[in-house]
């Protein structure tokens, strides 16, 4: 008997999930675009891998304690910081339904991206400048590759985030754009945490070598 | 201004309070401020306690970031992101660190003289 009752009691809940499928596509949505950044985040792992071991290697040009400005590097992680709490405050906004707060703290957010780049391509076009550009050395190819792909995520997330603010002030926060604005603010999040590793092992700790 | 119901939530997605949000930010900007005062002003005479102290904050900074703005814990998706994630965690850790220890000891056996310099820089 009790062989005979399990493969009906097992199969009734595949129906169940089957009328909740929107609920369920959402869900695995935010599983599959976790499953993305983890893979993101072997891409930097190898760069940041490739850096450690390019660091040392300066081919006679200059180091980092001569071309990093760290008081820069301050500014570009307080403009990054900020753009992380008011893309919280967007989520939070979205929660609420609130459609303008969530325009308005979206915009935010991206002008505090806009002026992070501003500020890297600032610091890049110094760098060249003076001579110091990625050709000059293995430790500035590592440097310039490493920091320059976390830039073009960044690039692509407010390119993301333009393209979310069309929608949602198009399509309101129905649940598809909700489903959006959370793969963003993970994707938005993550490249804050790919920064502290940026800021820690290769400008501070490289000033301080 | 809803459109329809919507039911998200439900999948166990921990979604940050303003509360938590506001925590997170000012933990980070005291974890970010530290390292960068310690750093600028020299305030200690040997960098490897300051560089000890700066990679300690930035782990701290790193967990802080997953739970407060990436709201991580172990009941989203069932555990899975997390499990992806303590994955990704020790392919990093393999990747860096063998990296780095394979490569120094190619330097080390190739050439020697350079090996030996950078030894007594450390």
């Amino acid at each position: 008997m009790a062989e005979a009752t399990i493969p009906p009691g097992a199969e009734a809940p595949m129906f169940y999930e089957l009328d909740e499928h929107h609920h369920d596509a959402g869900s695995s949505t935010m599983l599959g675009f976790w499953m993305y950044l983890m893979s993101d985040c072997l891409i930097f792992a190898m760069l940041f891998a490739c850096y450690g071991v390019y660091s040392g290697s300066l081919a006679g040009g200059p180091g980092p304690q001569e071309l990093f400005d760290l008081k820069l590097v301050a500014v570009n992680t307080a403009m990054l910081l900020l753009s992380s709490i008011t893309y919280g405050f967007a989520m939070i906004a979205a929660g609420e339904q609130n459609k303008g707060a969530t325009l308005g703290w979206l915009a935010a957010t991206g002008l505090f991206g806009l002026a992070f780049l501003g500020i890297e391509l600032y610091e890049f076009s110094h760098l060249i400048h003076e001579g110091a550009g990625p050709w000059r050395s293995a430790f500035l190819s590592g440097f310039f590759t490493l920091v320059g792909t976390h830039g073009l995520h960044v690039t692509f997330g407010i390119i993301w985030l333009v393209v979310l603010m069309v929608q949602v002030s198009r399509g309101g926060l129905i649940a598809a754009n909700q489903r959006r604005l959370q793969c963003l603010s993970l994707f938005w999040h993550f490249l804050d945490v790919v920064w502290i590793g940026v800021f820690t092992f290769v400008y501070l700790l490289g000033v301080l070598r | 201004m809803s459109a329809e119901p919507v039911a998200h939530h439900a999948s166990g997605e921990a979604h940050g309070s303003r509360r938590d949000y506001v925590i997170g930010f000012l933990l980070s900007v005291v974890l970010t401020a530290i390292p960068f005062a310690l750093v600028m002003t020299n305030a200690f005479s040997d960098p490897r306690v300051t560089a000890g102290i700066v990679t300690a904050m930035a782990m701290v900074q790193i967990v802080v970031h997953m739970i407060y703005f990436l709201h991580m814990n172990t009941k989203s998706e069932s555990g899975w992101t997390l499990m992806a994630l303590i994955f990704t965690i020790i392919i990093v850790v393999i990747v860096v660190a063998g990296s780095l220890w394979v490569m120094y000891h190619m330097n080390l056996n190739m050439m020697p003289e350079m090996a030996s310099e950078a030894m007594e820089a450390m």
